[in-house]
């Protein structure tokens, strides 16, 4: 071995103009990759919806009256939960690093190690894309037939989307506060969970008075009801206001945590 | 000792009652290997991630390559490298990933990316296995890439924290090997360790930590000759047990023994022992590195 090849470099502090970005990039290129490497992961958050959506077509949806065809129904409430879980694995992600010590690594290098997270949130929302267009396409091979307009879509495109960035940054919080990764997967069964007390699945005025309530200020019914009347081009109200209200809310609020939490895990 | 690179005074870091810093002075000269040797829980990991400004101590001081890691840890960052307990490269990454990831983030020129890479993939005998996901390599490889990735910014200070425990021996050797050539590259190293014989092989000088406080500082031969050589411990049929100090030289131990034979004692078995890092604690705390340092090192490993 050569000794020239390990040779300390004289001190330099200058950060190039950019550099936060390139820096930025290269932690984003990193968990993209990863995500390439657990096409299983991948493949499993897509599975378990679909095999919930032919469920509830199939099996529950004869029996369930939601006012016309239940896999027109169904189908926003099924995105939503794609969407949630995949986000919900950022948990495992971010924990996975704060605990095999590459977390640490990152601190002590020269860059903004925050760009870390950002990293975390930009592969899940790309991971999102993909299993979103998935369940989609399955949707559309077991009967789905939205009416809406390009806008339309663009419009609860642009819902989900804020749903996967909220949830993400989470299940950020959540990865940083967890013990582990196995603690931190504990997070995504508790998201499946969440949307059945919604108007994801069921109207709500099915429900007993007291799950109706909790159904009524749960976010997801405001999300769920957006997404649902801008595909089936039925009239949105003031569903849409609450939610980006709501997620707006739950973004701010988990970023900020997130932040407070990073600087704090030393 | 030359101009210290990494100075620190009087350290004090505390978890709510326990008292894990209590007070630590270090200094280390440019191009010095410091061994920072004690048991699991002395407070080792605690005192890098302090000098690496990971954590923030409760009370003192540190300057790492002549910036202050609390009003300036941009620069220090910029100065060293920390390899850790844990091999801290990404797992689901190749190992040639791993390294140019790392020197990207490392600000290398994007020319010298490829370059380094490779190089020191071929250092560090990883060349082979540079387009397998590190989750296939073996424990030394890991940390051999862990070590590799540290040096990609050819840092001025290199911290090594623990960087062979939990190796087998052979790639204990490899991986003392490759912790040479790196000092003979120039860099300042900070290494903690619980083997004294790994502080024996690699360091300069070496500084024992118990409870948070240095306990002693010298040179290995200073400390061997503080626990006194090597002995040969005799354990008896009777279950009586002696220790005949020895200089571990061929003639010696054969005199020690043809002594025990003329006694005509009834030998069980025999060994020689070179000192331990347990010798080293007996001798200057009146105590051995005791099993409760280790399960709290155990439980808070993080933090020893």
């Amino acid at each position: 071995m050569t000794a020239t090849a390990l040779a300390p470099a004289p001190l330099t502090t200058r950060v190039p103009r950019g550099q936060v970005t390139r820096d930025t990039n290269a932690l984003i290129w990193r968990c993209v990759r990863r995500s390439t490497r657990q096409v299983d992961s991948v493949f499993i958050s897509v599975l378990l919806p679909v095999m919930l959506l032919l469920m509830f077509v199939y099996v529950f949806g004869g029996a369930i009256d939601s006012g016309g065809d239940y896999v027109d129904f169904v189908v926003p409430g099924i995105i939503l939960l794609t969407a949630g879980y995949a986000a919900a694995n950022t948990a495992v992600e971010v924990a996975t690093d704060t605990t095999n010590g590459i977390m640490d690594r990152f601190r002590s290098m020269p860059i903004r190690a925050t760009g870390v997270l950002t990293g975390h949130v930009v592969a899940s929302m790309i991971r999102n894309a993909v299993s979103t267009a998935l369940v989609i396409g399955v949707a559309f091979l077991v009967g789905f037939s939205p009416h809406a307009s390009a806008l339309e879509w663009l419009g609860a495109l642009g819902m989900i989307a804020l749903f996967v960035l909220a949830l993400t940054w989470v299940g950020v919080a959540i990865g940083l506060v967890a013990s582990g990764p196995e603690a931190a997967s504990g997070f995504t069964f508790v998201i499946l969970f969440v949307p059945y007390l919604s108007s994801a699945f069921v109207p709500i005025d099915t429900m007993p008075s007291v799950l109706s309530t909790i159904a009524e200020y749960n976010p997801i019914t405001p999300v769920t009801d957006t997404v649902r009347g801008l595909l089936l081009g039925m009239p949105v109200g003031s569903a849409a206001w609450q939610a980006i209200v709501w997620l707006g809310a739950i973004f701010v609020v988990a970023r900020v945590a997130s932040g407070v939490l990073f600087r704090r895990a030393a | 000792m030359t101009a210290p690179v990494v100075v620190a005074r009087g350290l004090r870091k505390a978890y709510g009652d326990v008292t894990v810093l209590d007070g630590v002075d270090l200094d280390v000269g440019r191009g010095e290997v410091l061994a920072l040797l004690g048991p699991n829980g002395a407070g080792k990991t605690t005192t890098v991630r302090i000098l690496s400004t990971l954590l923030k101590p409760d009370g003192g001081t540190a300057h790492v390559a002549g910036a202050d890691v609390l009003r300036d840890p941009g620069r220090v960052r910029a100065a060293i490298s920390l390899t850790g307990q844990y091999a801290a490269v990404d797992e689901l990454l190749t190992g040639e990933e791993n390294l140019r990831l790392m020197a990207r983030l490392a600000h290398l020129p994007s020319r010298e990316i490829r370059t380094r890479s490779a190089d020191l993939l071929e250092l560090f005998d990883l060349t082979d296995a540079a387009r397998r996901v590190v989750k296939t390599y073996s424990g030394g490889m890991r940390r051999r890439l862990d070590l590799a990735v540290s040096l990609l910014s050819r840092p001025q200070v290199v911290f090594l924290d623990e960087p062979t425990t939990g190796l087998d021996p052979r790639s204990r050797n490899d991986l003392w090997d490759v912790i040479r050539d790196v000092v003979a590259g120039g860099a300042t190293v900070l290494l903690t360790t619980q083997y004294l014989e790994e502080a024996d092989q690699l360091a300069d000088r070496i500084s024992v930590i118990d409870h948070g406080r240095m306990i002693a500082e010298g040179t290995a031969s200073d400390l061997k000759r503080s626990v006194g050589s090597a002995h040969v411990e005799v354990v008896l049929r009777s279950g009586a047990a002696e220790q005949l100090p020895t200089d571990g030289s061929v003639p010696d131990v054969r005199r020690i023994l043809a002594d025990i034979e003329r006694r005509g004692v009834d030998v069980e078995s025999w060994q020689v022992r070179s000192p331990t890092l347990d010798d080293v604690f007996l001798t200057l705390t009146g105590r051995p590195a005791d099993a409760s340092d280790a399960l709290v090192g155990a439980s808070t490993s993080r933090e020893s």
